[in-house]
């Protein structure tokens, strides 16, 4: 094989191009850091209205970009979804897929400069009034962070700094959130909060180290920081993924209870259809940063529309069936950096139509609550 | 302070030509060094008498919490961890620990293991011909002027391109990686494979992809599989006969069928429910393990699992429990069933 079609391949760059992406990216980052860091932003320009009060957080039409050396990858492009209030709302896909940064983005944590959220809106409600989070000055997001919404991280083992002591770090949290609380009763309330999540010992465990748990203590400890302030929403990104089935159980079981006591709503992370299964209320199907399918868990799991849908579930092995071939999905996920203008899924699907060699096909309503972006059900819709 | 003697009595068994590999009663223990002179002041008990047997040609799968020892199970068979403490490791009747250094390198070829993480397991210094022919080259599998079509070979039987060759692991995404480690062990020929957690780096649909390619190989070549990993769902999908360990023991231990239909002990019941079933219309009954698992170098007396078990026993506080066989090839070790007489008594 010649070299010159091999680096066609690995998508490689030459220095020059490299650097001309670079420059360019520079000029955009540096028009959106402008504008996040202007002072004194009025209200007026950030407040917005809820489509339905009943929602604590609508997303719509986001798109999140990374400008990066190599081109600029579309992470999520054009993703809507609502969080009503008190429900569970599940997120898969394979990683990659834009899951993860919807989530930072919700939160404002994009890694500066060069993830930047370069349209669309998230709008959160704030019981009287409503803003949009996209928007927001960082000042402002400070104050949403913890005490409206908050985030528990995949990794138990990184999410707490090693040097600190549990309290100090559950502490901190209470103190940020409320500064006038004095130092006895925030201490109360921190162990209050680790009693809360389980933890038997807890004003032993207050005086320990991280190292000193197993990873489900450490994630209890960390569910316990994001409960802290009683958020309305909980965005818990692959919780139990680097746990064991046992203690991703006792995991689970918690996260229901708390959810019943404080009536938050959760948004799940996870690329586990089991646990999306059992915890979730809705579900969003997400694939290459878009979504391919959303609707209530029961239209997902007993309906699901989408042949990536389709496909994930038949590649899953099940305890309660047995196949002698597990199914898998042919092919890979294309390069973010280069996406093409027809369906994403078109080189791995085994029930393309005609259609799917027009552009990416639109969301389509299948029920009142199912949404899926596939040609097929466009055609089987139209001739009903 | 006394450090309690390790018990390394046994009874030894005899080789049965149907396995190909039969592991008896083997510990393993790793010294707590303390103090100034670095003494061994106590041991962890990460593998605490383990006993099963493995037939030739099926995959044997291995389950448990973290920590509870299933890598070093598998480590301790293919004596990759210098010693062993006591008990027996046979493979093809021949004592590994027995070995001397060069009949052990001969015999390196015929037991291999796929890693767990295939981001960390492939040198970034070296191309793929090279990570997979190395061994190759220095076991002389083949002689020198096939060397490069015989890489080619294996590399197309795991899924790997021929141009793939002289690029580097960074180029692969997971699943290509763990391609790479399974074309690294297959590249010997070898009769026995230790795959350690191969898909659990590994998303869904890639998985998929990697059992169905496990399972394609183990028919083309007659291979044998010992497949550690904590995912039940995925252990039930590709083993034969399946072993539940915890906390250095193997509690349960027999065929598929036995293990799924009939979970005898109360830790692999709880285990099995603890498994989010992808399907809502499914309530599963939930036996939620309070606490998490004790520490391997200070086990509970007795049965390890008596501090987590609700049958638990007064006489399981104090005695350890048999292994037991309640149906013919599934073992039990619990005291539930010491009125349930072993299936070789009966006769």
């Amino acid at each position: 094989m010649s070299n010159k079609s091999k680096n066609k391949d690995s998508n490689y760059l030459s220095a020059k191009e490299s650097r001309r992406i670079t420059k360019e990216n520079r000029k955009i980052t540096r028009k959106y850091e402008k504008e996040i860091s202007r002072k004194n932003v009025p209200e007026s320009e950030y407040a917005t209205t809820m489509r339905d009060p009943q929602n604590i957080l609508e997303i719509d039409d986001l798109h999140t970009y990374f400008f990066t050396d190599q081109g600029t990858v579309k992470s999520v492009d054009g993703v809507s979804f609502d969080i009503p209030r008190g429900k569970t709302v599940g997120v898969v896909g394979e990683s990659g897929c834009g899951k993860s940064v919807t989530s930072l983005s919700i939160m404002r944590l994009l890694q500066r400069p060069i993830g930047q959220i370069v349209g669309g809106e998230i709008r959160l409600n704030l019981g009287d009034k409503a803003i949009d989070i996209a928007k927001t000055p960082m000042v402002e997001v400070q104050n949403i962070r913890g005490n409206e919404i908050s985030m528990i991280f995949q990794e138990p083992m990184t999410t707490l700094n090693p040097v600190f002591r549990i309290g100090t770090q559950v502490d901190e949290t209470i103190k940020l959130h409320n500064p006038d609380m004095d130092k006895e009763a925030v201490k109360k309330r921190s162990i209050e909060m680790l009693e809360l999540v389980g933890i038997a010992n807890s004003e032993g465990v207050y005086d320990m180290y991280p190292h000193e748990l197993s990873g489900g203590m450490r994630q209890r400890v960390v569910i316990a920081m994001a409960l802290a302030c009683e958020p309305k929403l909980i965005i818990a990104d692959e919780p139990t993924t680097a746990l064991d089935v046992t203690i991703q159980a006792q995991i689970l079981d918690l996260f229901r209870q708390l959810k019943d006591r404080i009536n938050s709503s959760i948004m799940l992370i996870t690329h586990d259809l089991g646990v999306i299964a059992e915890m979730a209320d809705y579900v969003v199907v997400m694939y290459a940063g878009r979504i391919v399918e959303k609707g209530t868990l029961d239209d997902i799991f007993l309906h699901p529309a989408h042949p990536y849908t389709i496909g994930l579930m038949n590649s899953k092995p099940s305890i309660n069936k047995t196949v002698d071939r597990l199914y898998s999905i042919p092919g890979k996920v294309p390069n973010p950096i280069e996406m093409p203008d027809y369906c994403y899924f078109r080189d791995r699907c085994e029930m393309c139509v005609e259609k799917c060699n027009g552009e990416y096909p639109p969301l389509h309503k299948i029920s009142d609550t199912h949404y899926v972006s596939c040609y097929r059900f466009d055609e089987e819709g139209g001739k009903e | 302070m006394a450090i309690p003697k390790i018990d390394t009595s046994f009874t030894p068994i005899t080789h049965n030509p149907e396995n190909i590999l039969e592991v008896n009663a083997l510990k393993k223990y790793f010294p707590i060094k303390d103090g100034l002179l670095k003494r061994t002041v106590g041991y962890v008990k990460a593998v605490d008498g383990v006993t099963f047997n493995i037939k030739r040609g099926i995959t044997m799968g291995l389950v448990g919490e973290s920590g509870c020892g299933k890598t070093t199970t598998g480590r301790t068979i293919l004596r990759l961890n210098d010693t062993k403490t006591a008990g027996q490791v046979l493979f093809n009747g021949q004592e590994v620990y027995d070995l001397s250094k060069s009949e052990l390198r001969a015999l390196r070829p015929k037991m291999q293991i796929i890693f767990q993480d295939p981001y960390s397991s492939l040198s970034p210094r070296m191309p793929i011909s090279e990570i997979i022919g190395e061994a190759v080259r220095e076991h002389n599998i083949v002689p020198k002027d096939e060397f490069d079509d015989y890489i080619e070979q294996v590399m197309s039987n795991c899924g790997l391109m021929s141009y793939h060759k002289d690029r580097y692991p960074h180029e692969f995404s997971g699943g290509q990686r763990q391609r790479i480690c399974i074309a690294r062990a297959l590249a010997l020929n070898p009769e026995f494979v230790v795959c350690d957690e191969p898909v659990s780096a590994l998303d869904v649909s890639i998985q998929a992809q990697i059992i169905n390619l496990l399972q394609d190989l183990q028919e083309k070549y007659n291979l044998t599989y010992l497949f550690i990993s904590h995912d039940l769902s995925v252990v039930e999908h590709i083993s034969d006969t399946i072993g539940v360990m915890y906390l250095g023991n193997l509690v349960e231990y027999g065929s598929k069928k036995d293990i799924f239909s009939n979970p005898s002990h109360p830790y692999t019941k709880a285990l099995f429910s603890a498994i989010p079933v992808p399907d809502p219309t499914v309530k599963m009954n939930r036996i939620v393990l309070e606490g998490s698992i004790p520490s391997p170098a200070n086990p509970p007396s007795g049965c390890k699992f008596h501090t987590r078990c609700k049958n638990c026993m007064e006489i399981c506080k104090s005695v350890a429990p048999e292994q037991k066989e309640i149906e013919s090839g599934h073992f039990v070790c619990c005291h539930l069933y010491d009125d349930v007489k072993s299936v070789s008594e009966n006769g």
